[in-house]
């Protein structure tokens, strides 16, 4: 039996009848074919499947697509747009100018979690970055990287702010 | 020709990283092709069993199911998983794809469900029905040695699957000659990969042309590709592997996993795409796994300190069957057991054992991590032993900078280093004396810091044919195009490396262009020529010296059709900034695009010359490279809890000439953390009846941001001479020499309470046991607590 | 890791959820945040017929002083609790507890009620709700009656709910001055569960006298409890260092069979639980004299 589900993605509208059980992350992979999103652990400790969901940040691994009907999904496809000037998102753009990814496939995940931090902590020092992205897992980086990638993007942010 | 290295050396960002920061890049799980079909196992949930009966009946009637297959239906077609490593009486294993008759450990697969959808086929495999006849496991290595004990595989009369000697001096004398030995039981625990990516395989066959191409999460696509094409019994040239973008290996996905070739009988079998994809339970269960050795070391020393001899047996735990290179590891620890110390004789002693397990295979640093820990925990328990300062024992040990190429017992050439050097400059940066002090005096107030060094040697550019199961060349061709751009096509097969931007670097210098004229392209077996792949931290020394040699070859070409159009010497041409011209005359140039098209218009070539502009270079390296560094790692331990809070780690590595500081870095830092993981939290638990009791990563914990400070790392630099680049690898230098820091540092700081040793990971629970159960000769250490003993968690205060 | 098929239900109204829970009785799970049941369901541990997703409920979702407490909507997700001003400023200990739970994407979704529902052995809030003394509301088509947190958890995954019942509301007290709250955790180091969650609120009386005290504790044994004997040692006698050790002491009283497991022994809890305990006192005594902590 299936749902009608309806729910703006990357700034698009989108309608689908669903399986009721169908995961919001093989929705947007199987369904929409928005691959940057991806599936790591499958239980909700790796963070490779976060997306924003009304601008938070969750794992979609763990929710079910019919919960997410009405909702505003944003996947790493679609951040740019939010960046304002066209080009890559700040954070985007920290982790290609400080290394911030090596195989990459946490980094779309690791982004967004960032994004958010940035959202409700402009000026977040080192341990509150680590914290804030601890339900991310990377097992290339050691971290190092990202933590830079994160600050490299709340200078750029704030400065643009100025 | 002076190459200028205006790229090499320099921390330029990566190439590959737009399309990984926009969500763009097609890892195998992103794929689909039309009319696609997805694969589900059932896999065993006991570790040792006989099949009885097994009824697909039910699933074969679900909803959306195609088919349904056991290993009785696949009968011959599908051939045994290789193993690539021969050792002299070696008991094979032979593992077939899909078990029949007996099931060997948790997670291997019996039967796969093909239906249109994952949700179809993952219900489809609920309903397959198998009748097992539980066995008794073999779990305990050393139990699966024990005379009466049950034996794994029955045509064997026991679980030794085989021993491996190695011996260098005289063993004998400088045990008798010895002032002090000191013995150690130590376990490099069994840990699971966890690259970020599960493994996944897509494959199509289309009958008309005959090609059945298969993408795969591989390090390894050629050999993937002659191992499939032998599995299936089809000839090689109607195979075609291609690994997309690929989420990290660290050695898991350098093998040929009984999934890739069933996925690729499926595509030919079925007539349809099929995709398989593992969940991390799978991978957790059927992706090999790393370490898992029990060292006894012994070292015969004098009383100031000389290293005069080592005994070590190794007791390694293989699990059921052999992967790729599953026997091969352990004897990587016996030729590295040595480290970066002078020890004039040795003799190891590896027994391989089998245990209804998960096969061992290369994890991050394959057999090295492991010597490396035992020799360093060693050294270090000399050093209490003749209450020494470790740092003192490590340099009176080192070979001088002068006696390179150095020749150890074990048989292996260093090629070049200066262990002083990097040691001086790890304590210098730590402040070592400094953190003594401070040591002391926190002592007194009842806080535990502990100070741990590793000095270490590796082995990497793996390596010479000689020395390597099947082939240990890399293969490189440069193309470049009539307009002037650059292809460079790697047999090597970068999966997060960033070698699209460090072979790019190379490129750009030696042609005088910019990073940008160039594109990587690996990975594909229809367009790159055969090649080894990435593992062994060879992709540089050996994959970037194969690409270094091919541009020398096409320079040169392009060097004498400029020389014919200039009417000059082309010895005395420079390429820089897209012009080759006169070193002494800069005005007297030709656009290296011209030059190119030269080459193709091919109307006004010198005499003889071939047209075209490709070359191709096998790489054939006379030696490994033996990247080394010395690392220290601070602690501090929470008495009360037994919590280990990392407080500073410093780096100071030494991998050759480096292409780009920025990749460095990454590895270093990626390469220590993982280290920590093992040090600190990682461990594969099987329990009594061999269930992975730490099955999903809710129970098998790998570090996370807030588990590490900021890494202090440096440099040195000496380049090696087996390759003209003078690169060694750095790839597992950070798993190598932090593990031994990090336990060094949790011994050191639990020196007060006697603990000499203690097995990794060094949880917290064992540690509060040791305080717990000291009993002081003299008077108990103060444990006086530690403010609400808040470390780096709780200091994360809001 | 995929949930087997069932029936989907989304009520837009607690009324209805009640009516279509009380249709389907046993056959049905609610779903809230979908943290606690998704899990399972994804490991096919459950497989329930029908799921009843409450999340789009939104009367269920506030957090609004009333009647002299503070009273919290059950699908208050934890992010909602720790940025609270309310609780930040009347009822700290729930947001202290909230910064410890999961990580920002598991507190953007996981729900205050449904985290105390599903009564997870090793989960953050019981201990505090416990220390609070809070009520908890819980509805059925035939009204709805209040519980106190001590009567709430009854065994391991076992909440106090009748079949039928959907908890709704929880209510904790407006903290009196010179009160101090901490929660303290020792970290399951790969869920980020706790092995061992300690959760303290002392009021200090003049003279610096224990006037009130309230400890919860979680992931120590099979369901969260009050360690009333360390409360005993406490209520009445002066603050100090010394009385809070005597007191922690006493976290694990003997009805309570600590767990044992791969992370933490049943020895190894109990000491933690100490530990715990008088960190988490020692902080709560701290911020009721005004000091930082």
């Amino acid at each position: 039996m299936g749902v009608v589900i309806q729910m703006r993605v990357n700034g698009k509208t989108q309608q689908h009848e669903v399986e009721p059980r169908l995961l919001l992350v093989h929705y947007l992979r199987d369904v929409l074919g928005l691959t940057g999103t991806h599936i790591g652990c499958e239980t909700s400790i790796c963070g490779a499947c976060t997306v924003l969901l009304g601008g938070k940040a969750v794992k979609s691994c763990t929710l079910l697509a019919v919960q997410a009907d009405g909702a505003d999904v944003v996947t790493i496809e679609g951040l740019a747009a939010l960046g304002g000037n066209g080009g890559l998102h700040p954070v985007q753009e920290g982790f290609w100018e400080k290394h911030g990814l090596q195989c990459g496939y946490c980094t779309p995940g690791m982004i967004l979690a960032a994004v958010e931090l940035l959202q409700t902590n402009p000026k977040p020092k080192e341990e509150e970055i680590r914290r804030a992205i601890a339900g991310n897992l990377c097992r290339c980086t050691g971290y190092q990287h990202i933590v830079d990638a994160v600050q490299y993007a709340a200078r750029k942010m704030a400065a643009a702010k100025r | 020709m002076a190459t200028a290295t205006r790229y090499m050396g320099r921390p330029l960002k990566r190439k590959e990283d737009p399309r990984l920061i926009q969500g763009l890049s097609h890892y195998v799980d992103d794929l689909r092709l039309p009319d696609m079909h997805y694969v589900v196992f059932v896999r065993s949930p006991h570790a040792h069993a006989r099949i009885r009966s097994m009824d697909t009946s039910r699933a074969q009637t679900a909803p959306g199911v195609l088919a349904v297959l056991t290993g009785q239906d696949l009968g011959n077609a599908v051939g045994v998983i290789p193993c690539a490593a021969q050792l002299p009486e070696m008991k094979l294993a032979l593992r077939p794809p899909l078990a029949t008759e007996r099931v060997l450990f948790v997670g291997e697969p019996v039967a796969l469900v093909v239906a249109v959808d994952r949700y179809a086929a993952r219900d489809a495999a609920e309903l397959v029905e198998v009748e097992y006849e539980p066995l008794t496991p073999i779990v305990d290595p050393e139990k699966a040695l024990a005379r009466g004990a049950p034996v794994l595989h029955p045509q064997y009369s026991d679980n030794v699957a085989y021993r491996w000697e190695l011996e260098g001096g005289d063993v004998g004398a400088a045990f008798q000659k010895a002032d002090k030995v000191v013995r150690q039981k130590m376990v490099n625990q069994r840990l699971i990969p966890v690259a970020l990516e599960p493994r996944a395989v897509v494959a199509n066959y289309k009958p008309g042309e005959n090609k059945l191409t298969v993408w795969s999460t591989t390090q390894i696509p050629h050999l993937l590709r002659t191992q499939i094409a032998a599995a299936l019994g089809v000839p090689e040239y109607i195979v075609h592997v291609i690994a997309p973008e690929v989420g990290g290996g660290f050695g898991s996905k350098l093998n040929v996993y009984a999934e890739e070739v069933l996925v690729a009988h499926l595509a030919m079998r079925l007539g349809k795409p099929v995709k398989w994809t593992e969940s991390r339970r799978e991978n957790f269960q059927a992706t090999i796994h790393g370490r898992d050795q029990i060292a006894t070391m012994e070292l015969a020393v004098k009383r100031d300190g000389t290293l005069l001899g080592l005994r070590c047996h190794i007791l390694a735990d293989l699990g059921a069957y052999y992967q790729l290179l599953t026997p091969l590891i352990p004897t990587l620890t016996g030729l590295m057991i040595c480290g970066c110390y002078k020890i004039p004789a040795v003799r190891v002693e590896i027994t391989g054992a089998f245990t209804n397990k998960m096969a061992t295979d290369a994890y991050r640093g394959a057999g090295r991590p492991e010597a490396t820990y035992f020799i360093e925990r060693a050294i270090d328990m000399v050093a209490a032993e003749l209450k020494k300062d470790p740092a003192e024992i490590r340099r009176k040990n080192f070979p001088k900078p002068k006696e390179f190429p150095y020749a150890t017992p074990t048989g292996l050439i260093y090629d070049s280093a200066n262990y002083p050097k990097s040691l001086d400059m790890a304590l210098k940066k730590s402040g070592y004396r400094r953190l003594r002090a401070q040591q002391a005096k926190l002592r007194r107030q009842g806080r535990y810091l502990g100070i741990g060094l590793s000095t270490y040697v590796e082995i990497c550019a793996m390596g010479p044919s000689s020395a390597m199961p099947a082939g240990g060349w890399e293969s490189a061709t440069v193309r470049i195009e009539p307009t002037g751009k650059v292809n460079i096509l790697t047999g090597a097969s970068p999966h997060g490396q960033g070698q699209e931007t460090s072979f790019a670097q190379i490129a750009a210098d030696l042609l005088g262009l910019e990073p940008d004229d160039i594109h990587v392209v690996h990975g594909d077996t229809a367009i790159v020529p055969y090649g080894i792949g990435t593992f062994g931290s060879r992709a540089t020394a050996v994959g970037g010296t194969a690409v270094y040699t091919a541009l020398v070859k096409i320079r040169d070409k392009l060097a004498t059709i400029a020389g014919h159009i200039l009417q000059e010497d082309p010895q005395r041409l420079v390429f820089r900034d897209k012009k080759i011209f006169l070193k002494s005359n800069p005005a007297k140039s030709v656009a290296f695009a011209e030059a190119v098209g030269a080459a193709y218009i091919a109307k006004a070539l010198p005499a003889g010359m071939e047209p075209g502009l490709e070359a191709t270079h096998f790489f054939e390296p006379s030696n490994f490279t033996f990247p080394f560094g010395a690392h220290v790692a601070v602690v501090e331990v929470d008495p009360e809890t037994g919590e280990v809070h990392l407080q500073r780690y410093v780096a100071v590595d030494d991998c050759g000439n480096v292409i780009n500081p920025l990749l460095v870095d990454g590895q270093v830092h990626g390469g220590i953390v993982q280290a920590l993981g093992q040090a600190f939290l990682e461990e594969a638990v099987y329990d009594e009846n061999g269930q992975l009791i730490t099955g999903e990563l809710t129970d098998y914990a790998i570090p996370r941001a807030w588990d590490v400070p900021r890494l202090e790392t440096a440099r040195t630099v000496t380049p090696s001479p087996v390759n003209p680049l003078g690169v060694k690898g750095v790839g597992e230098a950070g798993t190598i020499g932090a593990t031994p820091a990090l336990v060094n540092a949790v011994v050191d700081a639990l020196a007060p309470f006697g603990v000499r040793h203690l097995d990794m990971p060094t949880k917290r629970e064992r540690i509060w046991q040791l305080i717990r159960k000291f009993k002081p000769t003299g008077s108990r250490p103060a444990t006086k607590r530690v403010g609400d003993g808040r470390g780096r968690r709780g200091r994360r205060k809001r | 890791m995929i949930p087997a098929a069932f029936e989907y239900h989304a009520p837009k109204s607690l009324e209805e959820a009640l009516r279509l829970l009380s249709r389907h009785g046993n056959e049905a799970k609610i779903l809230a945040g979908g943290h606690s049941l998704l899990p399972l369901m994804k490991l096919r541990l459950a497989a329930p017929r029908c799921v009843i997703d409450i999340g789009r409920i939104q009367a269920l979702r506030y957090i609004r002083e009333e009647n002299g407490r503070i009273a919290i909507g059950a699908l208050t997700t934890h992010t909602e609790v720790l940025e609270s001003p309310l609780l930040r400023a009347k009822c700290p200990l729930l947001p202290q507890t909230a910064w410890e739970i999961g990580d920002v994407q598991v507190r953007n979704r996981g729900t205050v009620g449904w985290s105390l529902a599903h009564a997870d052995p090793a989960a953050d809030y019981p201990a505090a709700v416990l220390a609070l003394d809070a009520e908890l509301v819980a509805a059925s088509v035939h009204g709805t009656r209040t519980l106190r947190a001590m009567e709430f958890f009854v065994d391991m995954l076992t909440a106090a709910l009748l079949p039928g019942e959907i908890l709704t509301e929880v209510r904790v007290p407006i903290l009196p001055p010179r009160t101090g709250t901490a929660y303290r955790k020792l970290h399951q180091p790969a869920s980020g569960y706790a092995l061992v969650g300690a959760a303290a609120c002392l009021t200090l009386g003049p003279g610096g006298i224990v006037e009130r005290v309230a400890v919860g504790l979680t992931g120590v044994g099979p369901k969260a409890y009050r360690a009333v004997a360390v409360e005993k040692a406490l209520a009445g006698k002066k603050a100090s260092e010394k009385l809070l050790t005597g007191a922690a002491r006493h976290a694990v009283p003997e009805h309570v069979e600590p767990l044992s497991d791969l992370q933490a022994s049943a020895e190894y809890r109990t000491a933690m639980a100490v530990v715990f305990v008088r960190r988490a006192l020692e902080s709560a005594l701290a911020r009721a004299q005004g000091k930082p902590r």
